[in-house]
């Protein structure tokens, strides 16, 4: 770093040292070290002894990853199912100007406040067959044991998700529909669009780069269900929730295998990474650089 | 069915084609978006009544009434038995952590936000593109190495071993919101100061922090929420039960008082009181700073 001249523009570099420091530290260095780990085996106690493929061999042979990717496949995708369409329209909704939607988008707030334990505790409490709301409201059809069921599991665990996050979202849609210029819609009226075809020819386009913000950090936040699930089901029942994140904390913490662990986590993050480029890309490439800052 | 409706919500704002506030107009299709917004409400209420009214039953109102009947006879036992166990140290531990997080984090991430939109050069330009990059990174998958790490640095089952690795995960969403405000300072107003002889850092303190202070406090209490409510770096990270911060004593309480749902969910509701609070204080910075910070 050269020493600039008195009269040089802008900040020297020190500025964004502590900053990079600490990310180098905690969270590049970790993403290296996660690759050498999974060359390793560790039992998290021991010394680490070079593996070669081993941990790979480990981590790809077991029957559970192949579950475990299909499960966070479907957990993702069902979220994004849900959630989109009912954040986009909540947010559309409280986007108006009338007191009680503004008093409605504070309630809908609320979850956001909830720890992801805090959740998982009070659904479990909610959904017990006979405690919960089941009896409560007097409706057998809600007394199912719901966690207890393979078939029904995986939708609880998606209907939890998006109690959390869908307020999130709603905040990020109904910012977006405010951005958008009223012109658009007198114009339009002046042409005689009905108010869906204004909907479908004027929002939904307009909201294009909210819809890529929004569901690259759903995307990103489904391989962070984690705790969510781990309190509320532990993975189970059977492997039913058991997505790859809580894959890979029962395979390094519990079962004592770091090394095939790190290589789950490895996957993790080229899901992870990959997934965000895809839908950088959707929103087109000269926007790319925008859109990464809007995730 | 609200899917349909709802939009015609909004294009009548913004068209203003709302009939003019006769009774005739609240019959119109708005009906149906206002109906979607009810039912979710009403799916966002129904667990946080149930919650707040089951850690006010005794064990007897518990078992016996309905589970969604307001109890009979209140009673604050619960949460004489969750504080007398040890939750104010989970709270402490858990404010400890919080400040210990959120104050350096956006101390050193107001300082890189300031040197990526007003400096130039390599090192700065590498360090936010890592930046961004680093929002893309599952904190899960880095969970090993960093365990690794703090045993080998003998921080293991220590406050500052939840506190370390917070921070750097909040540093890039931080810098990105910050740098978005921090483009819209007018260049005019630095020039100035610079013809007054003011150093960078003096410009950084002086004018552009008090110029983007809603975007300080709006990423001071969105990291707070995310490190108050951290459950993976204090499970892998800590074990004692001094250590513990209150996501973890949730999950504690839970096998502890395992037939005591009301001392449990009594926890639930103690844990979450202080960012309701926060909220309460704080919500018109928060969700605009938010709304602002992801739209930009």
């Amino acid at each position: 770093m050269k020493v600039r001249g008195a009269r040089a523009e802008g900040p020297s570099a020190w500025m964004v040292v502590p900053a990079l420091a600490f990310f180098l530290v905690f969270a590049v260095l970790p993403l290296l070290g996660v690759v050498f780990l999974s060359f390793t085996n560790w039992n998290g106690l021991g010394a680490i002894t070079w593996a070669g493929l081993e941990s790979w061999q480990t981590a790809l042979t077991d029957s559970v990853t192949m579950n475990a990717l299909i499960v966070t496949l479907k957990i993702m995708v069902y979220s994004l199912v849900v959630q989109v369409p009912i954040s986009l329209l909540l947010g559309v909704f409280t986007a108006g100007t009338q007191r009680y939607r503004a008093v409605l988008a504070v309630l809908y707030f609320v979850p956001l406040l909830l720890s992801s334990a805090a959740v998982a505790i009070a659904f479990k409490a909610l959904l017990d067959p006979n405690l919960g709301m089941g009896p409560g409201l007097g409706l057998p059809f809600l007394a199912q044991n719901w966690l207890g069921s393979a078939d029904l599991v995986l939708f609880v665990v998606i209907f939890v998700i998006a109690w959390q996050f869908v307020p999130f979202h709603t905040l990020i849609y109904q910012g977006g529909v405010r951005q958008i210029p009223a012109s658009f819609y007198e114009a339009a009226q002046i042409d005689g669009a009905g108010r869906i075809q204004q909907f479908f020819h004027i929002t939904l386009p307009q909201l294009k780069y909210t819809i890529i913000t929004s569901s690259t950090l759903m995307v990103l936040g489904s391989l962070a269900y984690f705790d969510l699930i781990f309190v509320l089901t532990a993975g189970g029942p059977g492997y039913a929730t058991r997505l790859l994140p809580l894959h890979m904390y029962l395979t390094g913490f519990r079962a004592n295998d770091m090394g095939a662990a790190s290589a789950l986590g490895v996957i993790l993050v080229v899901i992870g990474l990959g997934l965000a480029l895809v839908l950088q890309r959707l929103g087109g490439k000269n926007r790319s650089s925008s859109q990464l800052e809007g995730a | 069915m609200a899917l349909v409706a709802e939009p015609t919500q909004d294009t009548a704002r913004q068209t203003g084609a709302r009939p003019q506030g006769k009774p005739v107009g609240r019959t119109s299709p708005n009906l149906l978006g206002g109906l979607g917004g009810w039912v979710w409400l009403a799916l966002i209420i129904l667990p946080v009544y149930y919650v707040i009214i089951t850690s006010l039953k005794n064990q007897a109102g518990f078992f016996g009434s309905n589970p969604l009947a307001p109890p009979t006879e209140p009673t604050l036992a619960n949460y004489r038995t969750v504080l007398e166990a040890d939750f104010v140290r989970y709270f402490v531990n858990s404010v400890v952590v919080t400040l210990g997080s959120v104050i350096p984090a956006v101390i050193v991430s107001f300082m890189a936000a300031y040197a990526v939109v007003r400096g130039s050069g390599r090192i700065i330009g590498s360090a936010h593109t890592l930046f961004l990059m680093g929002l893309a990174i599952p904190l899960q998958a880095t969970i090993i190495p960093i365990y690794f790490m703090i045993t080998k640095a003998q921080l293991y089952d220590t406050l500052l071993a939840l506190i370390l690795p917070s921070i750097a995960f909040a540093i890039p969403i931080s810098v990105l919101i910050l740098s978005n405000f921090l483009r819209d300072v007018p260049r005019e107003l630095f020039e100035s100061m610079r013809l007054d002889g003011c150093s960078e850092f003096t410009m950084m303190w002086r004018l552009a922090l008090p110029l983007v202070r809603p975007a300080v406090v709006t990423i001071a209490i969105y990291n707070a929420l995310h490190v108050w409510n951290g459950f993976l770096f204090p499970l892998i990270l800590t074990q004692s039960p001094d250590k513990r911060v209150l996501p973890l004593s949730l999950w504690a309480f839970q096998d502890e008082f395992s037939v005591n749902i009301p001392a449990v969910l009594a926890a639930v509701v103690l844990s979450t009181l202080p960012l309701v609070v926060l909220y309460v204080l704080a919500r018109r910075q928060l969700v605009s700073g938010l709304t602002a910070g992801f739209n930009k």
